[in-house]
This record gives structure tokens, sequence and C-alpha cells, in this order.
């Protein structure tokens, strides 16, 4: 059998059991990587909603200067909550957990993950450690106030709770690893006959690097909070100069995780981007080789360039220009990318559908991203917007314009096909365009104001930044007015969307082969792959909403 | 399959080995305290590590089994402790030179 011509079973996996149970045990209980996979949207989109809520607050604050809704402890809070929250809870998993659960197994030809118990085990790590984080905020001591980076020596020195926060992190860890263990021997193991490495879909690629970085560079946190932890409650005098300590020791464990972390985050986004724009130009991928491999690059090189965080920290000059010539150096993988989609939608027959909208949102937003980065690989400049909003604008840039915009994508991309249900595409476009506007109030003034001075993490300011602090809290306004109103028509469109075809956008990979929502373990038998992963031509044979 | 699976038991070393492997690192580790007494000097670490290095490879070849495994698992162990490798030599950039 071609992939052209897949038998498909009838009952979707929403309507049978993969155990004995039924009802609510039937998921909590499940086996099933699109079950898991539905739980983690569901899991990760509160936390994600949690979030942006907690920002709306933080943007409410200073909407003027002196104290606004809050004081300054609180706001210490309110920041260290939505990064922490943002980072381990929402984007770290968030596009490998969801969409790589779900469809990774179908790219590949596959019933599912490699071990799917140890699938459920990596949901339920999250699960706890998300209700760590939880409790760390009403036990006695107070919600940790550190900023996300938990930087030494404040973190061994403050009496809020720390160590059960960190300790948090450090479980979501393992989630994250076992997640990657499981996706890297699914895609050696469960590849389907002729899904040779070279033909399989892009986003199965990114997702497969994503998970080697999981794999390698998560334990390095997860080390270096038990130090911490150890520190705090025995004193032994590990990073705390204090003690005996080194503080940049620390600064080199954390950011040897969190730089490949950002990679974590991005590089599936990557994989969803290349997967959008061949649906919507109808062109294979031009440069599939390169594409995959600059996936592959990133992932490496992004191990090698951590220290950028760290110019003004009092490391060695040697140290310093090594590091920022690294950094200069994973931009090209990254450029690489960029520069073959483009190329894919020269001449392509572009069908500007929502999904496809959002990756124009995707690629102007993380443009502006990436190249503030330049800004803040470069020596000299660094000095200068080290600890300023210019900062806090590049990673909102490359972070929520990047993978944010994409998980957006995603959801409107692969809803029809997860549900069976389609959304209301005008209030999708209208999404669309008052996220880019809300986004870029938001953040672009932080740019300015970083770049005039302003620090980052102060609850107060000067009155000269007054006019732009208020364009940037209206522009919250709008954005999480905006995440809402997607929050609400996609549930709406959960039962009472129009249903969803096999193949409403015209894809050829082969989820869009098996009917929407997909029947239990994919495929009643397993395809043979005979076309390239981008070949278009198979259309002809498929059916597809035209 | 069968016959893969007996393949792969062949060439399991028997208890001996492991016993014999078990002593040999207990052997390294009174190396190191002993050793540890002595004053090297600038190779004081230089001879920790080495002993550690050997122990590890003691560990990682027999009782992990990557000697006796596909070579699939030796490219990834490869590739972890060369990323290894790497992060310790850049970080030396800040230490030696600060």
């Amino acid at each position: 059998m071609s992939n052209g011509t897949i038998a498909i079973a009838e009952k979707s996996f929403y309507e049978v059991s993969t155990n004995k149970h039924s009802g609510i045990l039937s998921w909590l209980l499940t086996t099933d990587h699109k079950r898991i996979g539905i739980m983690y949207l569901v899991t990760i989109a509160f936390f994600f909603l949690v979030g942006a809520t907690i920002g709306l607050f933080m943007r409410l604050e200073l909407l003027t200067p002196g104290r606004t809704i809050m004081g300054a402890q609180t706001y210490n809070t309110l920041f260290t909550l939505h990064g922490v929250i943002m980072i381990f809870l929402f984007i770290i998993p968030g596009l490998p957990a969801i969409f790589g659960n779900f469809f990774l197994p179908i790219q590949i030809g596959a019933r599912d993950v490699a071990f799917p118990r140890l699938n459920l085990l990596s949901y339920y790590i999250y699960v706890i450690g998300a209700i760590l984080v939880l409790v760390s905020l009403f036990i006695p001591g107070g919600p940790i106030d550190t900023g996300w980076t938990f930087y030494i020596p404040y973190s061994i020195r403050t009496g809020t709770n720390v160590s059960m926060a960190i300790f948090a992190a450090f479980v979501l860890g393992f989630s994250s690893i076992l997640t990657g263990i499981n996706f890297v021997t699914t895609v050696h193991r469960l590849r389907a006959p002729g899904m040779t490495w070279f033909k399989m879909p892009l986003f199965v690629w990114a997702t497969y690097a994503t998970a080697w970085i999981q794999i390698i560079a998560t334990p390095v946190i997860g080390i270096t909070i038990l130090l911490v932890i150890i520190e705090r409650v025995f004193g032994v005098g590990i990073f705390d100069p204090a003690l005996g300590g080194d503080p940049i020791l620390y600064q080199h464990m954390f950011w040897i995780y969190s730089h490949p972390a950002v990679y974590i985050m991005i590089l599936p986004a990557m994989g969803v981007v290349s997967e959008i724009i061949t649906t919507f130009s109808r062109r294979t991928i031009f440069g599939y080789v390169p594409i995959a491999m600059s996936s592959l690059a990133i992932a490496f090189v992004g191990y090698l360039v951590w220290a950028h965080h760290m110019f003004v920290s009092g490391m060695s000059d040697t140290a310093t220009w090594i590091f920022s010539l690294l950094t200069f150096i994973v931009a090209l993988p990254s450029g690489v990318k960029i520069f073959n989609w483009v190329a894919t939608m020269y001449k392509g027959s572009i069908d500007p559908q929502v999904p496809f909208l959002w990756v124009m949102n995707f690629i102007f937003l993380f443009s502006i991203g990436g190249l503030s980065g330049l800004v803040l690989g470069s020596l000299a400049t660094d000095v200068h917007v080290t600890d300023t909003y210019f900062v806090v604008a590049h990673f909102h840039y490359v972070m929520f314009g990047g993978t944010g915009t994409i998980f957006f994508g995603a959801m409107h991309y692969w809803f029809p096909k997860m549900f069976g249900r389609m959304y209301n595409k005008k209030f999708a476009t209208i999404s669309v365009i008052t996220f880019f506007i809300g986004f870029n109030m938001l953040y672009f003034p932080k740019f300015i104001m970083g770049y005039m001075g302003m620090p980052r993490r102060y609850y107060d300011y000067l009155p000269k930044f007054a006019p732009l602090q208020e364009v940037s809290t209206i522009g919250s306004w709008i954005l999480v007015g905006t995440i809402f109103f997607i929050t609400g028509y996609l549930l709406y469109a959960l039962r009472n969307g129009p249903k969803a075809s096999g193949n409403p956008w015209g894809g050829v990979t082969l989820e869009w082969h098996i009917p929407s929502p997909p029947p239990t373990e994919n495929f009643e038998e397993i395809p043979t792959i005979t076309h390239e992963p981008y070949d278009f031509s198979q259309l002809k044979e498929m059916e597809y909403d035209k | 399959m069968e016959h893969e699976k007996h393949e792969h038991k062949a060439h399991h070393p028997g208890y001996g080995i492991y016993i014999l492997v078990w002593m040999g690192l207990l052997a390294l580790t009174s190396i190191t305290v002993t050793v540890a007494g002595i004053d090297l000097g600038a190779y004081t670490l230089f001879v920790a590590l080495l002993i550690a290095a050997i122990k590890s490879g003691l560990v990682i070849n027999i009782f992990m089994h990557i000697k006796f495994d596909e070579p699939i698992f030796k490219v990834f162990l490869s590739l972890s402790g060369f990323t290894l490798f790497v992060i310790f030599l850049l970080t030396f950039f800040d230490v030696i030179y600060r």
C-alpha cells in the first residue's frame, strides 16, 4: 500500500478506550499517544492562561509610576511566577508534549510511541511538578521572588520558598527527559516501511533534534538545582561566595541547560513552520536536507553559546569573545531555515489560510527577535543593554513571537485533525491581526525603553518612561484579550464547529491520509511509504477540500 | 529474532568477569584514597580524573553492557560524552583566564 491509499478504521480514538475503563479513567490511565497529547494540551493551556493573566497584572502595575495595584514584593513574586510558569510549564513542554505526542507517531506511520506507559508517566511527572509549583505559593515562607533564573547569591539567602519551587523544576526536568527518550526511540525503531530518514516530515526531524537536547541538557539543570538545595539546607559552600563558593559557576551551570532549553522551545516550532509553509504553498520544501541538518546543527551549536548570558558577570575576557563568536555562528543554521522557507513560497500556489497567517506572524516577529539578538551577542553593545527591557523585549519576540505564535499556528493547523471540527475562520483571521497589533504594542516599546536604560524587574520607573509604559500596558490588554478570544472560539468549535474532513487543508504528510479525528492506533494497516514527504502529486489520488 | 537473542546472550560475560571488574573497581577506589594522601602538586587533579575515567570506562563497558550491545549505543554515548567534554573545555576558558 502506498501512502496515497491508506485503509482506515471506523471509530475515532475518542470513542475507543485503550484500557478496561470507560469515562474519565479511560483518559487518566490511557496509554494512547493522542489522548496523552490532548491531556497535555488541556493542562499546558491552563498554565499558559494563568501565566498570561499574571503578565496582565504585571503590566497593570506598570501603567502608572509608583505603586498602582501592588507592592514591590508582590511584583517580584509575580514576575518570577510568570517566568517559571511560562518557561517550565508552558513553553518547554508545549510543542513536543502536545503536538509531538499527537503527531510524531502518525507522521512516521507508527501506531504509538515506543514506550506508551513511560509516556503516561511523563505526563504525571509533569503534573506532580506543576502541583509542587502551586504548593510552593501557599506554604509558609511565601512564593519565590528570585526571578526565573534563581541567581545566586540571592536565591541562597532569600527566605521565600526557593527550595520547593526549584525542586518542582527538577521534577519537571524528568518529564522532559523521559519524553525525549521516548521520541528518540520512536523515531529510531518505529518508522513505517519505506520511511527512510530523509522521507521523514520536517516536524519529525525538529522534534527528534529537540529530544536529543532534552536528554543531554536537562540533567545539568537537575544537578544544579540539587546543589542549590544542598547549599540552602546544609550551608555547603558551592555557589555562595560568602561560604567560599563561586557564583559564576552557578550561572555557567544554569545556562548550560537553559540556553539549549531555548532551542528545546524553538526547534519544534521551526518544524511546524516547515509543515505549514509546504502545505499552504502546495510545493515541496526547498532544501529538505539543509533544513533537517540545520535542526541538528542548531541542537549541537546551541550547547556552545550559553555564556553569552554572562558577558557582564565577571567572566574572563577570553571566554567572552569565544562565546560571542560562537553565538554568531548559531545564527547561520537559523538563517538557512528562513531562506529555505521563503524559497519554498517563491512560485508556490500560496493559499493564505489561518495557519499560514500565523506563520507570517512568526517570520516577522521571530526575525525581529533574532536580529535584536545580534545586538546582545556583540560584546560592546551587550554591556549597554544587559538587564534592561531590551533583553525582555528580545526574548519575548523570540519565545512568544516565535514559539508562542507557532503554538497558535499549530493549534489552528491541526485543530480539525485533532478534534474533527473546524473553527470560525473569520474570527481566527481577526485574531491573527489583533495578536500582531497587541504583541507589537506590548513588546516593541520595551526595545526603546531598554535602550534608554529602563532596567528589567523594577516595579517602578522614572517619569520619562511613562508614555511608553502606557502603550505597552494597553498592548497587553489587546494581546491577552485576543488570547482569551482564541480560547473561546476554539472551545466553541469543539462542540458546535462544522465537521472537518480528513484533509481540510490539502496536506500530504501521513496525518492527512487518515480520518479526523484519527482512529485508535492510527492505521488499520501500517502504510508503506513510497512518496517523498512533501510530494503534492499525491493530492490527485487523495480526497481533500479544494 | 530467536537467533539474534541467542547471539546476544553468547557475548555476555559470566559472573567471573563481573566479580573481577568489581574487585578492580574496589582496588582503584583504594588507590584514589591512597593517592589523595600524597602531595602530587599540579598532578593531583589529573591523577584523580584518570582513575575516575578508568573506573567509569569499566562500569560503562561491562556493567552497562555497552561493549556487547549494538554500535548505535556507542554512538549515542560518545555523542553525550563529547558534548560534556566540549562543555568542560569552554568553561575552562573562563576559569583559567579569569
